[in-house]
């Protein structure tokens, strides 16, 4: 009896497998993973200057791995989740102040991060390809 | 006979849990203009070569936010990255992978300073 009622499909409460994604969610797990890659783009950055400052050889070599193929796309992510985290960090910001908290303005906000976030690694990548000339 | 304080201080609620909340926010506000102006000059400074890029960084006005960057940026890692520790690992290994974190962000800013002192000391 008692294995019977066990075996019946009960409701359950939603979780993260089931749940449809939303903006608010989906902007906080991604704030969060954009923040461990950026871990990853700091212990790079501390590599260049390590680079740089062993001599013009060693340089060069980290600038071949930056110019390959692998090097751009991984600079092209990194730029990407730079400008998310940053906009995402700003709009924490501005919740610590106590101001847009209404659901309303947590939407709008969410969409203007996503924008601003594209349209800053897009500019950085035009830019920098304008500089090359 | 123990005062409520007393039972609390400890426990993360008696003034001390803010401590780690705020550092992050300080931290995340230098980022701000460390991180633009860090982001800027590197798209500037596209296509450069080695001569160049070693003058820019020789600079003291550039050697010294070199370094306040690496000091925020790290300072922050080590921070969010304790949280995201703390969230997921509930085991023992929870303490020695905050510990590693923690000495592992120390090294890579102080390693961070030693190369951009060097690069701005060189003749």
């Amino acid at each position: 009896m008692s294995i019977h009622t066990a075996k019946r499909s009960r409701p359950l409460s939603p979780n993260v497998q089931i749940y449809r994604p939303q903006l608010t969610s989906v902007l906080s797990i991604l704030n969060r993973i954009t923040g461990v890659a950026l871990s990853g783009a700091a212990v790079a950055l501390v590599i260049w200057l390590l680079m740089a400052a062993a001599g013009p050889q060693a340089y060069d070599v980290v600038q071949g791995a930056v110019a390959s193929w692998i090097g751009q796309v991984m600079l092209f992510g990194t730029t990407f989740a730079f400008f998310l985290h940053l906009c995402g960090g700003i709009r924490h910001l501005v919740w610590d102040t106590v101001h847009g908290l209404e659901l309303r303005s947590i939407y709008i906000s969410g969409w203007v991060v996503v924008a601003a976030s594209i349209a800053l690694t897009l500019a950085a990548w035009v830019i920098s390809f304008l500089m090359k000339g | 006979m123990r005062s409520p304080l007393a039972r609390a201080i400890g426990l993360g609620s008696a003034r001390e849990g803010v401590r780690h909340w705020w550092a992050e926010r300080i931290s995340a506000v230098a980022l701000l203009p460390l991180t633009l102006w860090f982001a800027a000059s590197i798209i500037a400074h596209t296509g450069s070569d080695y001569t160049t890029f070693v003058a820019w960084l020789r600079t003291p006005l550039v050697a010294t936010l070199m370094i306040l960057l690496l000091i925020a940026l790290f300072h922050h890692t080590a921070l969010g990255l304790q949280v995201v520790i703390e969230d997921y690992i509930h085991s023992g290994g929870k303490f020695a992978a905050v510990i590693a974190v923690r000495l592992g962000c120390f090294a890579l800013a102080i390693a961070g300073f030693v190369a951009t002192l060097r690069i701005a000391f060189s003749s």
